[in-house]
C-alpha cells in the first residue's frame, strides 16, 4: 500500500511553491502600486514582514532548540543601529541595502556568539534571565552612548535620524521567504536534527555523539542573525531609531507572537505573527477595546490550545497536494472495482 | 569449587588473539566521601556478550556512566582497544566506538522513529551547513545513503513500519528495541545496554534476545548489558559481572555465578533457600 502512495518529485514541489509566491508577490506588488492598498495598510504589511522574520528565528531558539531566551529585541536593536550607521556613511546605491542587512545580521550574529557562549550554559529560566539581561544592557547602552570613538554614531535617547528608507515591499518580501527558506531546510538536515534532539532530550543527544554546546550556540547564533536583518530592515522603514523601542516589551511582544503561533511550528510563527501585527491596527475603531481584545484572544488561545495555535504542526503544501491525488486515486480505483 | 581470581580475565575463546575491545583497570569513583564503585577490573572480548548484574544500589549504572565518560573516575583507567579515554567526552566515547541506552527510555519523543534513527547516524554524514541550506547534491546524497541506513537497521528489529510514528507513542517494549536501534546508528564497537528487557514480557524478552543475539553476529561487536532478568541473562551472557556495594564479588560463566555461595548471599541473605 505504501509502495502506491504517489509522491510529487522534489523539482516540481520547488516549482510549484516558487510560481506560488511568485504570483503572491506580483499581486500584492499591483496593488500596491494601484494604490488599492493604502499606505497606511502598505506599513502594516511591512510591519507584518519585520515581525515575521522576528517570530520565525526567535521560534528556532525557542520552538526548536527548547531555550527560552528573552533578548530578541537586542539583537534586532544591534543589527538595526549596525545597518543603520552603515547605509548612512555610504549613501544609498543597489548594493548597499543588501549589504547593510548582512551587516546588520552579522553584527548580532557577532553579539549572540558572544552571549550565547557562556548564556547557554545556563537553562531555562536562567538563561531567560541572562538574555533578558543583555538585552536591557543594549538598551541602556544605547540609550546613553551618542557617539563612539568620538564619531557621532547613535544619538542616544535623541534618536538616530535621517536613515534612508530603503525598505518596500519587495525587499522585505525577499527577506522574509530567505529567512523562512533557511530556516527550514536547516532544520530539515542533520544540523537541523542534531538542534531538535536537544530540546528533546540533552543527555541522549550527547550519548548519540552530537556536540551540543556547537549546536545550542549554532541555533543561538542563527537565530540572532535574522533578527539583526529584521532589525535592519525596520531601521529602513521607520527612518529612525530609538532605544526605547527596543525594550523589554518588545522581546515579550515576539515571543507570544511565537508561542501562540506554537512552539516549533514555523506556520504558526508566521500566521500569529501576521494577526498579532494586524490586528491592533483592525481594531483601532474600537480604541482602548483593542488592548482587551488583543490579551482575550492570548487567554483563549492559552485555555483551548496550550500549545499554540498549531502546535508543532508544519505546513507543507506538497504534502496536501499528495493526498489529494493520492484520495483522487483511491477513489478511482474503488469506482473502477465496483464498475466491474 | 574453585572461585575465579576476581582481577583475571574472561575472554571467550574465539576473542582471546585480538585486543580486547574494553579493559577496566582498578577503576573507581567517589562521590564526596562515598565510594560509588571501587577495584573495578573487566576485560570484554570483541565479540562478547557480557553481563553485569547486582543488586539495587550496587554501581552498576555508575560504571556504565564512567564507561561513558558521564562521570570521571576518580582512579582508574579505562581502554577502548588499547586507547585510554580517559580525557575525552561522552560525545568523543561516543565517536571512539561506545554506544548506550539507558534505564530510564530517553528517545527524542516528540520526533518520528526515523527521526530518532537519523540522529544516530548524524556523525555517519557529513555534509556541512552550506550544502544543507543550499540543498546541495552533497546533501542529497548523505540524506539518502543515512535514510536508506536507518530504514535497514529498522527492519533487523522488524520496526520498519513505524518510522513514520511518533517515538513517544510507541508501545514500551518497541521504545526499548528503538533505543538500540538508535545506538547502533552510532556504529559501535561495544554496545551498552542498561536493562533491555525492564517492563517486558515473557515473549518480549525472549525475542529480544535472539535480537541480541543478531545484533551480536551481524555487527561483530561486543555487547555489555546490565540487566535484573536472570533467564535473559543466563540465557546469552558468555561471562558475568557481579557487583555489589560498588565491588566486584564474583566472576565468571553463568554456570559458575549462579551457584557461586557469595552471590547467593549478595542477592538473597546468608543461610537462605537457594531458588534456582
Amino acid at each position: 500500500m505504501k509502495d502506491n502512495y504517489k509522491r510529487i518529485p522534489m523539482p516540481v514541489r520547488y516549482a510549484i511553491n516558487f510560481v506560488l509566491l511568485l504570483a503572491f508577490l506580483l499581486i500584492v506588488n499591483e496593488l500596491i502600486n494601484n494604490k488599492t492598498i493604502s499606505l497606511s495598510y502598505y506599513y502594516v504589511i511591512l510591519s507584518i514582514g519585520v515581525n515575521i522574520i522576528l517570530a520565525v528565528s526567535l521560534n528556532l531558539a525557542t520552538g526548536y532548540l527548547g531555550q527560552l531566551p528573552l533578548g530578541h529585541a537586542g539583537f534586532m536593536a544591534v543589527g538595526a543601529y549596525a545597518s543603520a550607521i552603515l547605509i548612512k556613511n555610504i549613501g544609498v546605491t543597489w548594493y548597499t541595502v543588501p549589504l547593510g542587512m548582512i551587516f546588520g545580521g552579522l553584527v548580532a550574529a557577532i553579539f549572540g556568539i558572544i552571549i550565547g557562549i557562556p548564556a547557554l550554559r545556563l537553562k531555562g529560566d536562567y538563561l531567560a534571565i541572562i538574555t533578558l539581561g543583555f538585552g536591557e544592557i543594549i538598551r541602556v547602552v544605547l540609550l546613553n552612548i551618542d557617539s563612539v570613538l568620538g564619531f557621532k554614531l547613535t544619538y542616544g535617547a535623541a534618536s538616530l535620524k535621517n536613515i534612508p528608507k530603503t525598505t518596500n515591499f519587495l525587499n522585505t518580501y525577499i527577506v522574509v521567504i530567505i529567512t523562512c527558506f533557511v530556516i527550514h531546510t536547516m532544520m530539515k538536515s542533520r544540523h537541523g536534527r542534531a538542534i531538535l534532539s536537544i530540546r528533546e532530550n540533552e543527555i541522549a543527544a550527547e550519548a548519540c555523539g552530537i556536540k551540543t554546546t556547537y549546536y545550542k550556540t549554532l541555533g543561538f547564533v542563527v537565530s540572532a542573525f535574522f533578527a539583526g536583518v529584521a532589525g535592519s530592515l525596520y531601521a529602513g522603514y521607520l527612518g529612525l531609531l530609538n532605544p526605547s523601542s527596543f525594550g523589554f516589551m518588545k522581546s515579550i511582544e515576539i515571543l507570544v507572537m511565537v508561542v501562540l503561533g506554537g512552539m516549533g511550528s514555523m506556520v504558526g510563527s508566521v500566521i500569529s505573527a501576521t494577526v498579532l501585527t494586524a490586528l491592533p491596527e483592525a481594531l483601532r475603531a474600537f480604541q482602548n477595546y483593542r488592548i482587551v481584545a488583543y490579551s482575550l484572544l492570548l487567554i483563549i488561545v492559552m485555555i483551548f490550545k496550550p500549545s499554540g495555535l498549531m502546535g508543532r504542526y508544519d505546513f507543507s503544501l506538497s504534502r496536501i497536494l499528495e493526498k489529494l491525488l493520492n484520495l483522487k486515486s483511491s477513489a478511482g480505483k474503488k469506482s473502477d472495482e465496483r464498475g466491474s | 569449587m574453585a572461585r575465579r581470581d576476581l582481577r583475571a580475565p574472561l575472554i571467550p575463546e574465539r576473542d582471546r588473539d585480538k585486543t580486547p575491545i574494553l579493559e577496566c583497570i582498578d577503576l573507581g569513583i567517589d562521590f564526596g566521601g562515598l565510594t560509588a564503585v571501587e577495584d573495578f577490573n573487566m576485560t570484554l572480548g570483541r565479540t562478547e556478550i557480557a553481563g553485569l548484574i547486582g543488586p539495587n544500589g550496587a554501581g552498576k549504572t555508575t560504571v556504565f556512566n564512567l564507561l561513558t565518560r558521564v562521570y570521571k573516575p576518580t582512579r582508574g583507567k579505562i581502554l577502548l582497544e588499547g586507547r585510554d579515554i580517559a580525557h575525552m567526552n561522552t560525545i568523543q566515547v561516543n565517536k571512539a566506538g561506545i554506544a548506550r541506552t539507558f534505564q530510564n527510555i530517553r528517545l527524542f519523543s516528540d520526533l518520528t522513529v526515523l527521526e530518532n534513527v537519523l540522529i544516530g547516524l548524524h556523525n555517519e554524514m557529513n555534509y556541512n551547513l552550506l550544502s544543507a541550506v543550499l540543498r546541495l547534491p552533497h546533501y542529497w546524497k548523505d540524506e539518502k545513503i543515512a535514510r536508506n541506513r536507518a530504514l535497514e537497521l529498522l527492519s533487523l528489529f522488524g520496526m520498519e513500519n513505524m518510522a513514520e510514528q511518533k517515538a513517544g507513542s510507541l508501545p514500551y517494549g518497541a521504545q526499548r528495541r528503538l533505543e538500540i536501534v538508535r545506538a547502533l546508528a552510532t556504529n559501535p564497537s561495544l554496545l551498552l545496554l542498561d536493562e533491555p528487557a525492564a517492563g517486558m514480557n515473557p515473549s518480549e524478552t525472549a525475542e529480544l534476545m535472539e535480537n541480541i543475539r543478531k545484533v551480536r553476529d551481524t555487527f561483530q561487536i561486543a555487547i555489555l548489558l546490565i540487566e535484573h532478568d536472570m533467564n535473559l541473562v543466563m540465557g546469552i551472557c558468555e561471562g558475568i559481572v557481579v557487583l555489589n556495594y560498588g565491588k566486584i564479588i564474583a566472576k565468571g560463566t553463568p554456570e559458575e555465578v549462579r551457584n557461586d555461595p557469595v552471590v547467593i548471599e549478595a542477592y538473597l541473605g546468608k543461610k537462605g533457600e537457594v531458588p534456582c
